[in-house]
């Protein structure tokens, strides 16, 4: 079987997948953050905590307490590894830099999963399972349950509660990371990821050499790294990994799981719309569009430029091979490099730095878009649908109406959290790449400063995806110094935590209106113009953004 | 119910007043130099820092100022003088656009002149500045008196001159007591003696108002304008980081850029096209409603009235005539349709209402009834009229030898009876019918020599206007719901509502139950236009999103809405709705336009600032449109920047054409015209002026 015919099975298998498992599994998550009943794991948890599962939080309360528990999850975390050798499980690892774990911890709480460490080189055990693994089910339920509050302004009227943070996270947790999680663990094993709690073993190897072979929790860890579109692998090698990674049918259920839920959320929107009433099913199937219509066109273009390869030794190895595993191939590391920059997830089973300029300059624009195609677990619907509404405000003037979304009046309080949300993250990247080039000490810490337009990519794939929660490295740059540890840690900080106040107050005020009845009148939000205006939209206004940006670092050294 | 009161209108003046005004003739390229002075006043960074992106133009202009004295260059220069261009035309865009609305004060103001008023203090007339009036004080006015102020009739009833607020040369009744009590400062009784009380404090009466309005002197953002101006303000911020993050990724690149070339990239960049004229539209949205005659008493109004999805049409004088018009003769049996046309019209000659009228234009028209009747015309002149009178209720005409007569059913069946006549059943059961339908019967009989008999009915009934139900449908297709609101039974409301394509209708409506239809609507979340005119529909008009006033009505009901049509025609509630849509397509349409743009200029400056350097000789190939250097192309890309503002000054203060179309053909159209057209124009429009720059000495 020829690398393209095998490449495009495993695309259409993946997609079928997908498909299959859209309207059950979307259906499902709608169930479980409308439904009214408790389990009695979660009564006596809330009971514990004291907490009223049944009192709806205002959004500034509900605001207040996303920003409480991340930052109790940052500090948790920060302890962790700072006392980690005097811990259980410590396998002889040494506490982590003061910089470090303040950048480790913000990394994973922020759902980014940056790793300016080399896990099996730097954390214990009991900080892999009990810090990172448990912060990676974290992050991703309190991007839901944000991404869950948002739609409910949009469906909620009069009213300023957006639902209860604690039950929204706790269920996200244990109706639908946790069971997922066990499931697909067990998968992970059966398809070879390694599963102990054994510590770094020394073999003799065939030609007489010793080797040094680490073990640990990976399966576990590896299950919800891509499901919770974290991304952070247990090994520096991330899912290219052998032990993390092993064979092609893994690589594509690991791709499985970084897209099911941020695909399937689409479907739990619609379903949410459609059982209140305030919209139906196909604006959710509107959105999953949009953001189908990018990641296709990324993952063609990708997969093209790689395939096409540049200069002689590529052609001899029929593709540009450098930096990819022979197991995976061209076409799985295309799709696996598409899926994880456009989902904010950041795993790898390949190295992008390694990448043809375009096709390194496409995953880099993936993440640059705002990681919403589909984006992160909540973190790509909201994304999306703050974009869609600014796509309706551009396209709401042009019919002659104040631009409404779902009935919903996009006015002066709304179009500035939605402009706040848009331009946080290019700040965030383009200050922090600013600064970087700024520095006199950045060169050095990249892998081709002789290759000028590469080294600032490397500079400017750092912060992107830092700012944009990916935590995908470009592999080139040496990030473990104390400026990029502490700019990139400010830059997931923000990155995540300022869209989540824009979003939350956009959804208070959503919330209070009283929606517009949908007349002739009214710009359809379900229909195929509506798809084209918000990814026209999304691609102009990061385009124009970062075009500069894109023409010194991947365009220079494409066309060059 | 209230009713409405339509003045007969002669067209004239008011095509007058619109053709003074028109969008051609504003706009001449003249103007771009007469207005260049105030233009230049506007410069002052105090009154500029309200819009943030062409304030944004002017520090850039100013950096550019000090680089070009420091380190003198052509392109320094020739950039720099563009830079200043473009905010230059930005103002001048917005002083032609108010222009127009000083030319209109001024000319109102001439109303305004000093005038005395006749106080009557205890009874007696004592001269005192207009100036000094205040409310509650009583003032005499007699033909050829200016009225001082806004106030209400209480005494008299006199015609008065409006034009000076209307444009309206013919005179008006205003009268005390009913809905027609209200007097408007500054204009002039022609005949007869009113006792005015005042009802506003000098300096805040309509005229001084109008004035104010439409100068724009108070004129304050709308909330859509703050809307569009904090994403302008965002696209701003964002390209400033774009522009000021380059620079360290040019200085690692091994070219970093001079200032002139960053802030040209600024300015290119950040949205100068809708910023420099999104006043301008504002302000020319003002007028264009002020050219239809109709003031808003705030932008918001009218931005309002672009969202509205319901309408309440009064059925009088808005959906129907006004007027109950012939429909249809009915004879009784026995009698030829034409004799009963001939003695209908016969009845009628002496009939001087409206309703008379329209009986002999439908029994006398040739189409209807051929033949007969227009041979009587002749005996008619014989005859002697018995008008129509309240205690009669009848009218008709005595001939020599015939007496005819045509009225209300009980009326002309006792003057049958009275002549020896017999009742006819099968009229009774017409007239019934008719009532029941909403229409009004007229009775037709004649007494021949002795007897009287009864000839038959002729239907009279609500006209719906011409045109209406293509209005109704467009309107529909824009996602309005009309409602007719009427005093009339459910039954003839509903008739008519039929008749003319309305979507709904609320019958036998008091003032409560409209202001509960607004209520009800506004809580579904729709927003609601309506007319009125009485005092007993200002608690609705105030209620409405969007409310307009009659200028014949009452102070009261002035006061409460939000726009007062000085035509007092409530059909144009309709086009109200739509200058408030123009108004904001216009905007949307302008800043797709302005964004769409920026890829053209990218393509223009990028490669122009990194392709000569080693490593990035690549980018040469982004250099599409081929242009000669990299000044000329910088030099080409700020230069169509700022042409493409004067280009556009005629469409903002036209606004774009509007169609009544759905939305998303609508969206489409438009989506189509800025979106893909402001992407392909600037290549084109960038590309020409190259080929001009490129010959400036020192660009090549």
């Amino acid at each position: 079987m020829s690398d393209i015919v095998a490449g495009l099975l495993q695309a259409s298998l993946l997609f079928s997948i997908l498909a299959a498992v859209y309207v059950p599994f979307g259906d499902f998550m709608a169930r479980v953050y409308t439904g009214t009943r408790h389990l009695r794991v979660e009564r006596a948890l809330y009971r514990v905590c004291g907490i009223d599962p049944d009192a709806d939080q205002h959004w500034s309360g509900y605001l207040r307490a996303v920003l409480a528990f991340s930052l109790l999850s940052v500090l948790a975390l920060y302890l962790l590894q700072r006392t980690q050798q005097w811990l259980p499980l410590a396998i002889g690892m040494a506490p982590v830099d003061p910089d470090q774990a303040w950048n480790t911890a913000v990394s994973f709480a922020a759902n980014t999963n940056w790793q300016s460490y080399s896990g099996e080189a730097a954390m214990s055990h009991l900080t892999q399972m009990a810090g990172l693994a448990v912060q990676n089910f974290l992050s991703a339920a309190v991007g839901m349950a944000v991404a869950v509050a948002l739609v409910r302004g949009l469906i909620r009227r009069r009213t300023e509660l957006l639902g209860n943070f604690w039950v929204d996270l706790v269920r996200g947790v244990f109706r639908i990371l946790l069971p997922i999680a066990a499931v697909g663990a067990l998968l992970l094993v059966a398809g070879g990821v390694v599963q102990n709690l054994a510590g770094p073993a020394e073999y003799a190897t065939v030609g007489g050499g010793t080797q040094v072979l680490p073990g640990g929790p990976v399966a576990s860890q590896e299950v919800i790294k891509e499901l919770g579109t974290n991304g952070g692998g247990f090994f520096n090698a991330n899912s290219a990994h052998p032990f993390e990674g092993p064979t092609a049918v893994v690589s594509l259920f690991q791709i499985l799981l970084i897209l099911v839920i941020p695909v399937c959320l689409t479907r739990t929107y619609g379903t949410m719309l459609a059982r209140s009433g305030a919209g139906t099913r196909r604006h959710g199937l509107a959105v999953l569009a949009a953001m189908g219509t990018i990641f296709t066109l990324s993952l063609v273009g990708t997969t093209a430029a790689e395939m096409a390869g540049g200069g002689s030794a590529t052609q001899a190895a029929g593709a540009a091979m450098e930096g990819k595993e022979v197991r995976f191939g061209e076409m799985l590391s295309a799709l696996f490099a598409t899926a994880t920059t456009g989902t904010s997830t950041g795993a790898v089973n390949s190295f992008h730095d390694s990448f043809t300029p375009f096709g390194g300059g496409l995953v880099l624009l993936n993440m640059l878009l705002g990681e919403v195609t589909p984006g992160g677990v909540g973190s790509g619907l909201y994304g999306m649908l703050v974009l869609a509404m600014l796509a309706v405000f551009l396209g709401g003037l042009m019919i002659g109406r104040t631009p409404e979304y779902l009935g919903k009046r996009i006015g002066p309080r709304e179009i500035k959290l939605i402009a706040l949300f848009v331009l946080t993250t290019p700040a965030l990247v383009l200050i922090g790449t600013g600064i970087a080039m700024a520095l006199p000490g950045t060169p050095g810490a990249m892998t081709n400063a002789d290759v000028r337009p590469h080294g600032f990519s490397e500079v400017l794939y750092a912060f992107a995806s830092g700012a944009n929660n990916n935590g995908s490295a470009f592999a080139g740059l040496g990030a473990d110094t104390a400026f990029f540890n502490t700019g990139i840690g400010l830059a997931m900080l923000f990155g995540r935590y300022l869209p989540m106040v824009f979003v939350l107050a956009l959804a208070g005020s959503l919330a209070q209106q009283q929606p517009a009845p949908a007349t002739g009148g009214t710009f359809p939000t379900h229909k195929p113009l509506f798809v084209a205006m918000v990814v026209a939209t999304t691609l102009i206004i990061t385009g124009l953004t970062f075009f500069p940006a894109l023409a010194l670092g991947p365009l220079a050294e494409g066309l060059s | 119910m209230s009713t409405t009161v339509t003045p007969v209108r002669p067209e004239q003046g008011r095509a007058d007043r619109a053709r003074s005004a028109a969008p051609g003739r504003a706009f001449a390229p003249r103007g771009l130099v007469t207005k260049l002075p105030e233009a230049l006043r506007k410069l002052d960074p105090r009154a500029m820092v309200r819009q943030p992106v062409m304030f944004t133009v002017l520090i850039g202009s100013v950096l550019t100022t000090a680089y070009c004295i420091a380190e003198p260059s052509v392109f320094a220069v020739v950039v720099t003088l563009w830079l200043w261009a473009t905010v230059v035309f930005a103002n001048l865009a917005e002083a032609i656009a108010e222009g127009r609305g000083k030319a209109q004060a001024d000319a109102l103001r001439s109303a305004r002149a000093e005038t005395t008023a006749r106080a009557l203090v205890d009874g007696a007339e004592t001269v005192v500045p207009a100036a000094r009036l205040g409310i509650g004080d009583l003032v005499v006015c007699e033909a050829g008196d200016v009225i001082p102020g806004d106030g209400d009739v209480v005494e008299g009833v006199a015609s008065v001159d409006e034009s000076a607020v209307t444009g309206e040369s013919a005179p008006v009744i205003r009268e005390s007591g009913g809905d027609r009590t209200a007097v408007t400062g500054g204009t002039r009784v022609l005949s007869d003696r009113i006792v005015v009380r005042i009802t506003a404090e000098p300096g805040t009466t309509f005229l001084d108002r109008m004035i104010a309005l439409v100068e724009g002197a108070d004129r304050q953002k709308t909330p859509n304008e703050i809307a569009l101006n904090a994403l302008l303000a965002s696209l701003t911020i964002c390209f400033l980081l774009a522009v000021v993050s380059l620079q360290p990724f040019a200085a690692w690149a091994g070219g970093p850029q001079s200032v002139p070339i960053l802030v040209a990239l600024l300015v290119c960049l950040i949205p100068t096209t809708i910023g420099a004229l999104l006043s301008a539209v504002g302000i020319a949205g003002m007028d264009r409603l002020v050219r239809r005659n109709v003031l808003a008493m705030s932008g918001r109004a009218v931005e309002a009235a672009g969202n509205i999805t319901t309408l309440l049409l009064d059925k009088t004088g808005t959906v129907t005539l006004g007027d109950r018009q012939a429909h249809a003769v009915l004879p009784a049996d026995g009698v030829a349709e034409a004799h009963l046309a001939s003695a209908a019209l016969l009845a009628s000659r002496a009939d001087g209402t409206p309703e008379g009228r329209s009986i002999v234009e439908f029994c006398a028209g040739p189409p209807a009834l051929p033949g007969g009747p227009a041979a009587e015309d002749a005996s008619a002149a014989a005859g002697e009229p018995v008008p129509f009178s309240a205690q009669t209720r009848m009218s008709g005409l005595d001939l020599p030898d015939r007496r005819v007569r045509k009225g209300a059913a009980s009326a002309v069946r006792r003057w049958v009876a009275e002549n020896g006549g017999a009742d006819d059943p099968g009229v009774a059961a017409v007239v019934d019918r008719i009532s029941a339908e909403g229409g009004t019967p007229l009775v037709v009989a004649e007494a021949d020599g002795g007897t009287a008999r009864v000839l038959g009915v002729v239907h009279l009934k609500d006209v719906v206007k011409a045109g209406l139900r293509e209005r109704f449908a467009q309107l529909r297709a824009m996602g309005i719901r009309t409602v007719m609101i009427t005093g009339d039974n459910p039954r003839t409301a509903a008739a008519i509502a039929e008749e003319a394509g309305l979507d709904d209708f609320l019958a036998e409506a008091t003032p409560q139950d409209k202001l509960d239809l607004i209520r009800r609507e506004q809580e579904g979340g729709r927003l609601v236009a309506m007319t009125g005119d009485g005092t007993n529909d200002a608690p609705a008009l105030a209620q409405a999103d969007v409310g307009v006033a009659m200028n014949t009505g009452t102070s009261a009901a002035k006061e409460a809405g939000n726009m007062v049509d000085l035509d007092s025609d409530p059909t144009k509630l309709i086009e109200i709705v739509e200058i408030g849509k123009q108004l904001l397509i216009t905007r949307g349409a302008l800043t797709t336009f302005s964004v769409a743009n920026d890829v053209a200029k990218y393509f223009a400056i990028i490669p122009a600032m990194f392709a000569a350097i080693g490593g990035y000789e690549g980018l040469a190939a982004l250099n599409i449109m081929g242009l000669a250097s990299p000044q000329s192309a910088i030099v080409s890309a700020v230069v169509f920047n700022a042409l493409v503002i004067v280009a556009l000054i005629p469409l903002s203060l036209r606004g774009v054409r509007y169609r009544a179309m759905n939305a998303e053909a609508m969206l489409r159209r438009n989506l189509l015209v800025y979106g893909v057209g402001g992407l392909v124009t600037p290549f084109i429009g960038i590309k020409l002026i190259d080929l001009v720059v490129m010959f400036i000495p020192g660009m090549v």
